[in-house]
Parts: C-alpha cells; sequence; structure tokens
C-alpha cells in the first residue's frame, strides 16, 4: 500500500499555483488559506481560489551543491524566490539555466517537471519549476 | 460540419548531443552514421522531464493562444505516446488536469508506435464531427529510447506537439484523412523491455514507405489533388532521408517538406515527429497554404491529412507562446556521461 | 509573578559523541546542574526539555525518556518536551522560567538534549530540512542551508553586508572555540579558509554552516528569593521573551530581517529595563553565519552597517565592549539542535557568576541569549542579570 492522497490535495498548487485570496481585504496569498491572517474573523467564509501568475521575475537566489537523493542527478541546481507579476513570493527551483548566470531580476515563468520520480514503484509527483522567459 | 486544428502548441527539450559524442563512446564512426541518418543531433529530455512534461508544456503553449476557450469545454484528451511514464496511470489524465480541463471529459492514453499522435487526432476529429464534443486535445510526445551502441541511439529523441481541434474559429481545416493499416513486424517493444527490437533494412521498403506511399496515394486519389497542389508536406521521419526518398517517390519537391522536416535538427521525436513538423509548418504558413500529412507508426499504419490553412489564422494569437523556432533556440550540448546520466542509464545507489 | 533565579549549571561536550547515547547525553548535563546547584535532584517538581527531532533517534514521547532516566519518574514528577526547531532549547527555558515565575512549581530542571549521529549526514539534512515549510519549501527542493543562503545573497545584494563579513563569524567563533574545552573544534581559522571551503548551497559555504552534534545542557532554576537564601552562585533572569513568524521565508514581508527577533528583542529590554546598549556578552543562533550577522542587527547592538565590520574587525572578541559568541557559538562550540537554547543560557550564566576559565569577558553585567527556529519562525530572547 501507498499512501497518495497527501500529494494527489496539493495538485491545483503544485500543478497550477492555485492558492487564496481573500474576498474582504483582496489579499492574494499562496499556498492557500482557509483564514486570512489580516482579517482573521472578517475574512471567515470569504477564502476564493486565486490563481498566482506563472511569471515573475528573481527576487533572490541559491545554486544547491549538497542535494538531496531526489536531485542528485541535476546537481548543482538552483533554487529561487520569485516576485511574481502580481506581487507574491513564492519558491521553487530554476531549471534550464546556466548557473552561472543566473542573476537577481531575471525574468522567469514556471513550468509542469518532475519533483520527485517516486523511486521504480511509486507515484510520480510533478509540480512547478521556473525557467527562463523566452 | 467543418472540422480542424483551433490551436497548437509544441515543446522540445533544450539539451542535445552529436552523433559523433556517441560514436566516439561506442568505437563507431559518429560522423559517418550522423551523416547516413542525415541527423546533425538529436534532443535529450532533462531528468525531470518526460511525456507528462513535455505534453503539458505543448498543451498549455496550445491554451495561451486562444484564451477565450474555456478549458472545461474541452470533451477529450489523449495522447499518443511509446514512452508513456506508467504503463498503468494515463499521462492524459493528467495533461488533462494541467490545462484545467478536468472534470468533465472522457480521456485515454494511444500507443502506435511513431504514429500515435496523429491517431490521437483522427479520434478527436470523429467525437467533434459528430457532435459529441465541442474541443478535443490530441497530443504526440515521446522521449523514445534507443539501446546503447545501436543504430537508434544516434535518432531517438524527445518532444512533442498538442493540438485543439474543434469546428469553431478553425485555423486549420482538415478537409479529410484516411488511413493505411496492417500487420507488420518492423519494428516492436515487449512489455517491461528498456529498449525496442527492429528488423533492420525491413523497416524500409514494406514497412515505411510502402504504408506511406499507400495512404498517400489513397487521399490524393479521394481528393483528386496533385503534389503541386500543396504548399507544404509533412512526412513521417525517423531520419532526414527517408522523408526525402518518400517525398521524391511521391514527387513532393525538397521546398515543399522542408518546413515540416525537423529531425536533422532535433532527431526522431517518434509519436512527436509529424506533429512537431506540422506544428512547424503551421508557425510558418499563411491563409490559403495547403498541407499533405503522413504519418507512420511502426507495426505498422499510415495516417494521412489533408488540411488547408484559413482566414482564421490572421486572428490566431500565435504570439501568445514561443514558435518552435523560438524553442529550438540556444540548445545545451551534452557530452556522452551527462546523456547517460540524463537518460537514467547510469544505475545510481539506492 | 515572581522573579526567577538560575542556581546550577550543567553540560557536555558537544561532538560526535559516538560512545553516548540520547539517554545518557541527557542525564549527564541533568546531574551536573543539579550537583552544581548543591541539590540532590529530590527537590526539582517539573522539568521542561527542548528536543528539536525524536525523528533522530526514532523515538516519540521524550519527555518520558527523561523523566525516567533522570530518576525523576519515580516521584512521577511532570515533564514535557517542547519543539521549535532551532529553537527548542530557548522554548524549553522560558516555559521553565513561566512555571516558576506563575508559582505553579519551584525548583525546575531545564535541559536541552539531541543526539544527532545516530542518523547518516543525509537523513539528518532531510529532517533539519522540515523545519523550514516542508510542503512548499523542502519538498520543492529547498534545503534550509539554501534558505540562509537566499537570505545571504538578498543582503549583499541590497548593500547591506558583505560576503567577508559574513564569513568573519566564523571566524570569531572559531577563536572562541579554542578556549572551550567542551567545543566540537577547537582550531582557528582564517577568514580564506571560510571562503574557500566547499559550497553547500551558493554562497553559503561548509564552514558558512554549523555541525551536526551530538550534547546536552541543563540549568536548575528556582524562585529568587529562594536562591538568595540558597549559598550559591545564582544569576537573576531579567526577561524571556519569544515571538513567532511565519513558517515559509517567501512569506514573509522582509528576508533580510527576522522580524520575530528584533519584536521579541524589544520587549526583553523593555521588561529589563535596559537597552541594547547595555549588553556585554551575547550568545547568538549563528546556525548560519549569516544568521549570526543578521542577530547582532536585528538585537540592535550594533547600528544598521557596522556589525559586519565589527566582526570582520574582530571587534567582538572576549576582550571588547560586546563580546559575542565567546562559547564558540553554534558554529565550534557544537549545535546538537534542542540542546543550543540552554546551553546559551549556561554560557550567559558561567560568564555572569565570572566561572567562564579562559574565555571569560571582564565584567559582565547584562547577558543576551537569542534562539532561533527554522528561518526566523520562532525566536526566544532571554536577559541574563548578574546580581
Amino acid at each position: 500500500m501507498a499512501a497518495v492522497a497527501k500529494e494527489w490535495r496539493e495538485i491545483p498548487a503544485r500543478y497550477n499555483l492555485e492558492g487564496s485570496e481573500c474576498g474582504n481585504c483582496g489579499r492574494k496569498f499562496f499556498p492557500k488559506r482557509n483564514m486570512c491572517p489580516h482579517c482573521r474573523r472578517n475574512g471567515f467564509g470569504k477564502m476564493h481560489p486565486y490563481q498566482v501568475s506563472k511569471k515573475g521575475k528573481i527576487f533572490t537566489f541559491s545554486i544547491i551543491h549538497d542535494a538531496p537523493a531526489i536531485n542528485m542527478r541535476l546537481k548543482p541546481y538552483a533554487v529561487v524566490m520569485i516576485r511574481t507579476d502580481d506581487g507574491l513570493l513564492i519558491a521553487g527551483q530554476l531549471v534550464d539555466t546556466d548557473v552561472s548566470k543566473i542573476e537577481i531580476g531575471m525574468r522567469v515563468r514556471s513550468v509542469l517537471r518532475i519533483l520527485d520520480e517516486g523511486g521504480t514503484t511509486g507515484v510520480i509527483h510533478y509540480g512547478f519549476k521556473f525557467v527562463p522567459d523566452l | 460540419m467543418d472540422v480542424g486544428i483551433v490551436s497548437y502548441g509544441a515543446y522540445v527539450p533544450r539539451y542535445r548531443i552529436k552523433p559523433e559524442e556517441i560514436g566516439r563512446v561506442w568505437g563507431a564512426d559518429g560522423v559517418g552514421m550522423g551523416r547516413g541518418l542525415k541527423i546533425e543531433q538529436k534532443s535529450v529530455p532533462s531528468p525531470d522531464e518526460d511525456v507528462i512534461t513535455i505534453s503539458a508544456e505543448a498543451a498549455r503553449y496550445m491554451m495561451d493562444r486562444v484564451p477565450d476557450v474555456d478549458p472545461q469545454t474541452i470533451g477529450a484528451v489523449y495522447v499518443g505516446s511509446e514512452s508513456h511514464p506508467y504503463a498503468v496511470k494515463p499521462s492524459s489524465g493528467t495533461v488533462a488536469e494541467v490545462i484545467q480541463a478536468t472534470p468533465s471529459l472522457t480521456a485515454a492514453d494511444l500507443e502506435f508506435a511513431c504514429k500515435a499522435g496523429t491517431a490521437a487526432i483522427q479520434i478527436c476529429m470523429g467525437l467533434v464531427g459528430s457532435g459529441m464534443i465541442q474541443y478535443g486535445v490530441a497530443v504526440g510526445a515521446d522521449t523514445s529510447q534507443g539501446a546503447p551502441g545501436d543504430a537508434l541511439e544516434y535518432s531517438a529523441s524527445a518532444g512533442g506537439a498538442a493540438f485543439l481541434i474543434g469546428s469553431e474559429k478553425i485555423i486549420a481545416k482538415i478537409n479529410k484523412t484516411m488511413s493505411f493499416t496492417t500487420d507488420t513486424p518492423d519494428f516492436w517493444r515487449r512489455e517491461g523491455q528498456p529498449y525496442p527490437s527492429h528488423g533492420g533494412r525491413f523497416t524500409g521498403d514494406p514497412a515505411y514507405f510502402k504504408h506511406i506511399t499507400s495512404a498517400a496515394e489513397m487521399l490524393l486519389d479521394d481528393q483528386g489533388t496533385k503534389p503541386e497542389d500543396y504548399d507544404h508536406a509533412v512526412f513521417h521521419q525517423p531520419n532526414g532521408k527517408f522523408p526525402e526518398r518518400v517525398a521524391k517517390m511521391l514527387k513532393f519537391t525538397p521546398e515543399q517538406i522542408v518546413n515540416g522536416l525537423l529531425t536533422p535538427a532535433i532527431g526522431n521525436t517518434y509519436s512527436g515527429a509529424v506533429p512537431l513538423g506540422l506544428a512547424n509548418v503551421l508557425d510558418k504558413s499563411k491563409p490559403g497554404d495547403r498541407i499533405f500529412v503522413v504519418s507512420y507508426g511502426s507495426g505498422a499504419g499510415s495516417d494521412a491529412f489533408d488540411i488547408t490553412v484559413t482566414d482564421e489564422m490572421k486572428n490566431y494569437k500565435k504570439e501568445n507562446a514561443p514558435t518552435l523556432e523560438k524553442v529550438l533556440e540556444n540548445p545545451v550540448y551534452l557530452d556522452y556521461a551527462l546523456y547517460a546520466k540524463y537518460k537514467g542509464t547510469i544505475r545510481m545507489p539506492e | 509573578m515572581r522573579e526567577v533565579a538560575i542556581v546550577g549549571t550543567g553540560i557536555t561536550k558537544f561532538g560526535e559523541l559516538w560512545d553516548k547515547s540520547f539517554r545518557s547525553i541527557g542525564i549527564e548535563a541533568g546531574i551536573k546542574a543539579i550537583e552544581d546547584a548543591g541539590m540532590s535532584g529530590s527537590e526539582v517538581d517539573g522539568i521542561f526539555i527542548g528536543n528539536m527531532s525524536s525523528r533522530f533517534i526514532n523515538q516519540q514521547h521524550i519527555d518520558a525518556l527523561i523523566a525516567d532516566y533522570s530518576g525523576m519518574a519515580t516521584r512521577n514528577v511532570p515533564a514535557v518536551r517542547t519543539e521549535a526547531g532551532g529553537a527548542s532549547g530557548g522554548v524549553a527555558f522560558r516555559q521553565g522560567v513561566m512555571a516558576i515565575a506563575s508559582g505553579m512549581h519551584d525548583v525546575v530542571l531545564v535541559g536541552g538534549a539531541e543526539k544527532m549521529t545516530d542518523l547518516d549526514d543525509a537523513g539528518t539534512a532531510l529532517i533539519m530540512d522540515s523545519t523550514a515549510d516542508a510542503e512548499w519549501e523542502g519538498s520543492m527542493g529547498l534545503t534550509l542551508t539554501s534558505l540562509y543562503a537566499m537570505i545571504a545573497r538578498r543582503m549583499i545584494f541590497e548593500g547591506k553586508v558583505t560576503r567577508e563579513e559574513i564569513a568573519s563569524i566564523a571566524v570569531n567563533a572559531h577563536v572562541n572555540g579554542a578556549r572551550n574545552s567542551n567545543a566540537q573544534f577547537k582550531n582557528v581559522i582564517a577568514l580564506e579558509t571560510v571562503l574557500r571551503s566547499g559550497p553547500v548551497a551558493d554562497p553559503l559555504n561548509v564552514f558558512d554552516c554549523a555541525p551536526y552534534s551530538d550534547g546536552a545542557a541543563a540549568v536548575v532554576l528556582v524562585p529568587l528569593e529562594q536562591a538568595k537564601k540558597m549559598g550559591v552562585e545564582y544569576v537573576k533572569v531579567s526577561a524571556v521573551t519569544q515571538a513567532s513568524d511565519t513558517l515559509a521565508l517567501f512569506q514573509r514581508e522582509d528576508i533580510t530581517t527576522f522580524k520575530a527577533t528584533t519584536v521579541a528583542a524589544k520587549e526583553a529590554y523593555k521588561i529589563a529595563g535596559i537597552e541594547a546598549k547595555d549588553i556585554n556578552v551575547a550568545e547568538v543562533h549563528d546556525d548560519y553565519t549569516v544568521a549570526g550577522l543578521m542577530a547582532l542587527q536585528d538585537l540592535g547592538l550594533f547600528k544598521s552597517g557596522e556589525a559586519g565590520k565589527a566582526v570582520l574587525e574582530g571587534q567582538v572578541g572576549i576582550d571588547s565592549k560586546m563580546a559575542l559568541n565567546p562559547s564558540g557559538g553554534l558554529k565550534a562550540r557544537g549545535y546538537p539542535v534542542g540542546a543550543s537554547g540552554v546551553a546559551q543560557i549556561v554560557e550567559i550564566t558561567e560568564q555572569l557568576r565570572n566561572k567562564a576559565d579562559n574565555r571569560q569577558v571582564a565584567n559582565a553585567k547584562y547577558g543576551l541569549a537569542q534562539s532561533v527556529g527554522g528561518t526566523g519562525s520562532a525566536v526566544t530572547i532571554s536577559i541574563l542579570e548578574a546580581i
């Protein structure tokens, strides 16, 4: 038996950056929230799904040399925090780039890639990573 | 009703390897192999790419170009490949989820060697034409494997294209499709085996050439057309030479096939080959262009299409996604060691 | 609310203690602390343990383990384990202080213990990575080190610090570690060594990161009025504050400062009735060099932009106005995660009691300890005063 529900539940967020928007104050969040930390009670029942923009600019980055097992074939690999075009900050890997040429401010967009192959028998986990915007 | 292509998208991974580098490792004349196959390099997927991610990227480009189409109106998604990530769990289900077409639609994965993508187009045509669905998505994509040291290793590459089939605002009308199918054992892969087997020179005349020419002649006859009536022709392209030869056999000119022939630049993308060739032609076409397309899948069969680019192409938001030419810019070249690492042929520790 | 005092301290060596188990390490520190307080142990009426991850040793219910093996379970003494990432020890200390201050307890043993070397490095790294947002940072491929590396890169980009200033935190740490017989690393290192060490997550290298360690520390707390009657050297707890912040670093408004540090420190100074400039000695959470440097700024110990220069120029040694991490810090003394917050309290206490051997900061009156969880998602600030 394999544990599958946890990753399945996050599919809208992992594939399409679905977060939340507070119907009370209009603030947007990723990942989604059941409660707006600013409006609290005034936001109850008003949190709607919101799809974060798939494009943005690099806010900061690091190049990981000490990689966890699932990324052994990709190391060294870059991780970034992106300021999306709609103003949120989100984090992920940056791929298909020469790691020596990454700069804060570079434009990127999100794509679907394998996050974890799941070995030879498990479910393959897909999610967003970033690539330089053509 | 008219049925045709409403939108399309194409994606090829960034990485490449040259035949001389492959030949170097196996003690073969890589340059000679490349020349013989008329392949300059082939595309290689990154370790975090597979048929699902490639199909998703192509399908996203396809949707980006038709912002007015609500993905919820898509009634079917079919992904054709011979390298689906799962033996059981459909790539089409995940692709449908990625483009947010779920849950009210049908989906299934197809396999018919290199023509699974065009078979998907035919199925969508049927569903749309019969009024059963409003839009269907057909994808042909592969991350094909060639056994290390085998001739196929020089050509087996990765890439895919997606087509939105519908009856409204068609940018390329599919006037007719006809197919020629037999049981022919030219190339196959048994369940569980990592690499395919093939019949050597048997893959030529009784397989590729027979099926393509038969389907082509059937369609030309049915439409009452001659090769010169077409502006472009796309033939299946396992290497750079077969399509040139079959074009000559059918009396199409080199100028007609040039835009649809990508194998010399990216290798044989199997189920992605004809879809990518068609996408490149559409990138460079103008209203009124007539396109002749014949795919080939080992086992064996050919799907032929007669297509006319419509005036709607003028309104099409092609610029909302990168053209194939843009996608193919600035590739990154790998040596064989990196290639082996990316392809997963190096045995990693537990 | 009663005032609280520390009357006993105990600490083990920090390092790769292959022949010591989690059980033996925790007890060792606790026994030393009780003996230092001149007690027999039967006076203790409550135990608080800071322990970051039971996953290191595959044991839940750490509270019961410690109560049992410290001999307290036979008297059914209540025990609580606190977890807050790297701040586990600092949180345990605050809980212990609250227990005495509230009047609900009269003699509390606060300990922190971690056994990290029973697991392979890769497994340990994954557990540390899970103190960030496991779902949206960890699972997306971001390691804890890469998060601090991204902070460093942004700080350098904004002109707030230089790479050399960041690296100098490790140099200062090792100078002090060399004088600490309990330290994991006792070698003095040059700035070049830090800058040239292998990259872990660019721009942070091996020497920018605290090691994995085993170790434990403990203190005994009693009401201040009680301490005065005990005839032992004691130290007053002037303030213990705690603040939270978002779990994920990307949810912060400004990633170049830990707001939890600033907020908790401001309140701590207010409660203690002092200002930042009154602090003579500080033990800050330098799990990464950049974190140590950020702490100096966030705690207000230096004016903005001057902390880096001070460390680079060697102006935070034990003979300076504000001594930084005289124990060697997390970097050189070692970082058994749950133990670190309590080990900082032990160090400050020894400094204020004039028992810091050759690490002694002269005339230390006020000391500060900062313990941090994750990427600043929880921070405790403790201010101790010499009596």
